[in-house]
């Protein structure tokens, strides 16, 4: 008997994106479209591995006959929907939510930010040098993750892979409300008194840089850190028998972080403390 | 802003072999030699020792690494003395279940769990010791299946439980005789399936009969009514699924243990089927690989049947040479046969038998009283120290190709990401060319030629080219054809209304509850079961490398109850005895024990050996030692050595603040 997994038959339904016609499954999202037809939509708040938050609004498209934007990333694809990915009001949005983040927020390590402020002409400096959100230095309190909320653009990715859609540990939330909003753990202490269990998942799907491994985060103070100079190599944990794929991403010959492949039907991208930053044995050489 | 302040406790980090080490007695210490110095005098003690050898494969390494120790042990040194650590967690999942079915596998896949109506997590305490696997629970229980834990301790996995079930330690038997027997009595025996697809249903029922819900609750101290509880929602269920770890199988009786869980399976017909199934799960990356490439005692690659003369004549014919149509000495033998004699050489790849075996004082003596006893490893460990010849070898998962299999039967690529250091070479190069020096010229130009090896030879291996594995993320055995997938489940034959094509009937297995072999009394009161914790493993070799926020080192737990009866708080250091040994160790206070109940783990061995407590009780069938279970007693020490700080039970799992332990 053969059985490869091929899920529920899903049936193709009809829609036009940018004037031409395309076809995507039932359930798809404008945004799997859209990447299935190789349109660059930008996203921030948007994972793969979690239900979209619709929290950033930097992905939105115009939809006809829809009185708003729409967020691309969770708007579900409808049979003769017509949407249009580039229109001048759908650029002027994303033009406008870059400038807000920039100027609120050091996007500095965000990928692609960069060039998405460039090619949508955004302008963060036209607030004035006292629009940053948050001013404070990052939180180095234990030997394995920092935590830079002067990165953090309030996505809730983490707090939904703390919670219930993976770990499940609940170790962070959103403590305050309107413009005091901020991600913390209880009391806003240091990771040390939390219920953190250092699994990292939260780091996996940061899209800022606002949780980097310490690893990461000492060799970019250094100015060592070079992502052009790695290479990354997918192999599984030594620990226990669960057998979670890694992602080694190797510099120099030092592993400097760990990630896990997104589409592994094992890991779903997460794994746990041991995994993620257990690692160092291997390279204490001297 | 908080520094980060290194602990006291932070154990001994240990730094990689760059160079081979040998000496020539052991009173001497070690010295640097050159691999063809060391290889040489491997091969010398080695070859000296034919007829009395046995290997140590190693249960984290490749299965291609696997592969070819099994092979050096029966072709090289014509013995099928070889066994891995297996022997010390799952050897008696793998009997109970092939006992049953005829295959030592768990039965489903991870992504099943996620689609079942009930599950029981038994003697597991996953949450810990299996996070990403317990991941899939929590996605089941959130799309509403209901969770059973059934453990002495009250874990972080039975935080997510419908009902807790805190038997006494080593009353698994009875607890399970006694659900079978509601389950009969109830009228809720899937009586279709236990006639088509079972043997030995009549006298399962006369075994159970005694074991009435209040005997069981006289015996396991679980209420009567959790227990019915419990029988009654895995028998209504449409699909359960049954998960264990080590509180099953670390038992004098693991094997029996087992066996008792799999009748539950049998009665109600929740195995063979998607979302119904058994998941042992495995303690180590390949340890479920270790032993399908033949690297056990009793069996060739491919879980092939040494004793089936067609399987040896295969493998006598690939490998040009005889085998032995009997059974070689399984791990726990092998350490006997130290005692006596009759094993005077050793080889031992990656293990770490001086710390992680039961009663550590006993195995580190007759590690010593060998003639010859070579250690491959990353690490200069404790049994290292013991050597003749040291070899450095490489890190399975991060520097060599190959494969690992995991607790779902996935095997999965293993690719090299970084350089080794210094002179450390490939496992397999090592063993080659100890093969080349004692007359077997074996050449691999890769790890994937030995895969390809394999394959040829181990239908269950057939269809899972490195290519394929690549494209599928992993192929879970059995794979015999490469042009196709099997069901992510086993045994879904019982269910087939053939005769024929539903195959050898699973039999019940007729076991009997007997009581962990320390018995506690006045001198030791205490039951001391042991296990793992989050951040740290095994033996700590591993796990000491990183730099651990949750650490607090070893200590030994106890209940508020206990820690008030004795006068000790946390952070003060006690004594720990057992009728074996003793250690010194600070005491920890967990709301999860309850009076009579001490935990430790031995993932700080240098620190404490916990293994000194623990006893040498073997399971008859499958060699595993009783780590569950031993009896000790606690003495507080005469002079207040200790920090004078109250305890603080309502936060067991945190290092209170500003507190250093010891």
């Amino acid at each position: 008997m053969t059985v490869t997994p091929l899920g529920i038959p899903r049936r193709l339904l009809e829609f036009t994106l940018d004037g031409e016609p395309v076809r995507a499954p039932e359930g798809a999202t404008i945004l799997d479209a859209c990447r299935a037809a190789g349109k660059d939509v930008p996203t921030l708040c948007e994972g793969d591995t979690l239900t979209p938050k619709n929290a950033c609004r930097v992905c939105v498209v115009e939809v006809e006959g829809a009185r708003t934007l729409v967020p691309a990333c969770s708007r579900k694809a409808e049979p003769g929907m017509e949407v249009r990915t580039g229109t001048e009001r759908a650029r002027h949005a994303r033009k406008v939510v870059l400038e807000l983040l920039a100027s609120s927020v050091d996007l500095s390590t965000t990928p692609r930010a960069a060039e998405w402020i460039k090619e949508y002409e955004a302008k963060p400096d036209r607030f004035g040098p006292d629009a940053a959100r948050v001013d404070e230095e990052p939180r180095v309190d234990n030997d394995l993750y920092v935590r830079d909320y002067g990165k953090c653009i309030l996505c809730y990715k983490c707090v939904d892979a703390c919670g219930d859609q993976w770990q499940n540990s609940f170790a962070i939330s959103v403590a305050g409300r309107g413009f005091d909003a901020r991600i913390a753990v209880e009391h806003d202490g240091p990771l040390t008194e939390s219920a953190c269990v250092y699994c990292g998942n939260c780091v996996e799907v940061c899209p800022t840089g606002a949780l980097s491994f310490k690893s990461e985060f000492d060799m970019r103070a250094a100015g060592t850190w070079n992502e052009s100079a790695q290479t990354r190599t997918t192999t599984v944990c030594a620990y226990c028998g669960v057998g979670c794929n890694l992602t080694l991403h190797v510099q120099d010959n030092e592993i400097v972080k760990v990630s896990s492949p997104h589409d592994n039907p094992v890991t779903h991208g997460n794994l746990c403390i041991k995994g993620r930053f257990g690692y160092q044995h291997v390279q204490n050489r001297d | 802003m908080k520094s980060t302040r290194k602990r006291d406790r932070s154990p001994k980090t240990y730094t990689r072999l760059t160079h081979p080490l040998v000496r020539d007695s052991r009173d001497e210490p070690f010295r640097r030699a050159t691999w063809e110095e060391a290889l040489d005098r491997a091969a010398r003690g080695l070859g000296a020792a034919r007829g009395a050898f046995g290997m140590f494969s190693c249960a984290r390494a490749t299965n291609e690494m696997n592969y070819v120790a099994q092979k050096f042990a029966r072709v090289v040194m014509g013995t099928h003395n070889v066994d891995s650590c297996n022997r010390t967690c799952h050897a008696p999942s793998v009997a109970g279940l092939s006992a049953a079915f005829g295959s030592g596998g768990g039965t489903s896949s991870y992504e099943e769990i996620e689609h079942t109506d009930l599950i029981v997590m038994w003697g597991s305490n996953a949450r810990f010791a299996h996070p990403i696997f317990f991941q899939h629970v929590l996605k089941g229980i959130h799309n509403g299946a209901r969770m059973y834990a059934v453990d002495p301790r009250r874990t972080s996995t039975a935080e997510w439980a419908e009902s807790w079930l805190g038997l006494n330690v080593g009353t698994d038997i009875p607890m399970a005789h006694a659900i079978g027997r509601e389950i009969i009595h109830a009228g809720l025996v899937n009586e279709a399936f236990v006639r088509r697809a079972t043997t030995g249903f009549e006298e399962y029922r006369e075994l159970v009969e005694p074991w009435t819900l209040s005997l069981a609750e006289k015996v396991t101290g679980v209420p009567a009514a959790a227990i019915r509880e419990l029988a009654h929602a895995y028998a209504r269920a449409e699909r359960a699924q049954l998960c264990w770890t080590l509180g099953i199988t670390e038992h004098h009786n693991g094997t029996d243990n087992v066996r008792a869980l799999v009748n539950l399976s049998l009665l109600t017909g929740h195995v063979g089927r998607y979302g119904a199934g058994l998941q042992p799960l495995r303690g180590q990356n390949n340890v479920q690989g270790g032993g399908d490439m033949g690297a056990i005692p009793n069996r060739l690659p491919g879980f092939q049947d040494i004793l089936d003369p067609a399987v040896r004549l295969k493998f006598e014919s690939a490998w040009g040479t005889a085998l032995q149509p009997r059974h070689g000495m399984t791990l726990t033998e092998m350490f006997e046969a130290m005692e006596d004699g009759s094993l005077r050489a050793v080889y031992c790849i990656g293990e770490n038998p001086a710390q992680s075996e039961a009663d550590s004082g006993q195995a580190v003596r007759r590690l010593s009283g060998l003639d010859f006893l070579v250690v491959q490893d990353i690490f200069l460990t404790k049994t290292a120290e013991l050597a003749d010849v040291v070899l450095p070898a490489t890190a399975g998962w991060a520097e060599t190709d190959g494969t690992t299999t995991n607790s779902e039967r996935r095997v999965q690529r293993v690719r090299r990401a970084v350089a080794p250091p210094g002179e450390a070479r490939e496992d397999i190069d090592i063993l080659c060319d100890l093969a080349a020096r004692l007359g077997h010229d074996w050449k691999y130009a890769d790890a994937e030629a030995v895969w390809n090896e394999l394959r040829s030879l181990s239908p269950d291996h057939h269809g899972m080219t490195y290519g394929r594995l690549e494209e599928h993320q992993g192929i879970q055995w059995p794979c015999p054809s490469i042009d196709s997938l099997e069901p992510p489940y086993l045994h879904g034959r019982l269910w087939e209304a053939d005769a024929q094509r539903r195959g050898r009937p699973a039999p019940f297995g007729i076991v009997q509850h007997d009581p962990p072999v320390d018995l506690t009394d006045e001198e030791y009161p205490i039951r001391l079961t042991t296990g793992r914790r989050l951040d740290s493993y095994n033996t700590g070799v591993q796990s000491s490398g990183y730099s651990s926020p949750l650490r607090r080192g070893e200590s030994v737990e106890l209940c508020p109850e206990d820690a008030e009866h004795y006068g000790v708080v946390v952070g003060e250091e006690v004594r720990v005895t057992s009728r074996r040994g003793s250690v010194l160790a600070p005491v920890w206070v967990d709301t999860a024990l309850r009076p009579g109940l001490a935990f430790m783990t031995f993932h700080f061995p240098d620190e404490v050996d916990t293994n000194k407590l623990t006893i040498e009780a073997n399971c008859p069938i499958a060699g595993t030692a009783e780590f569950k279970a031993s009896a000790i007693r606690i003495e507080k020490l005469p002079a207040p050595g200790h920090v004078n700080r109250p305890a603080h039970p309502s936060r067991p799992t945190h290092v209170p603040h500003g507190t250093q332990v010891r």
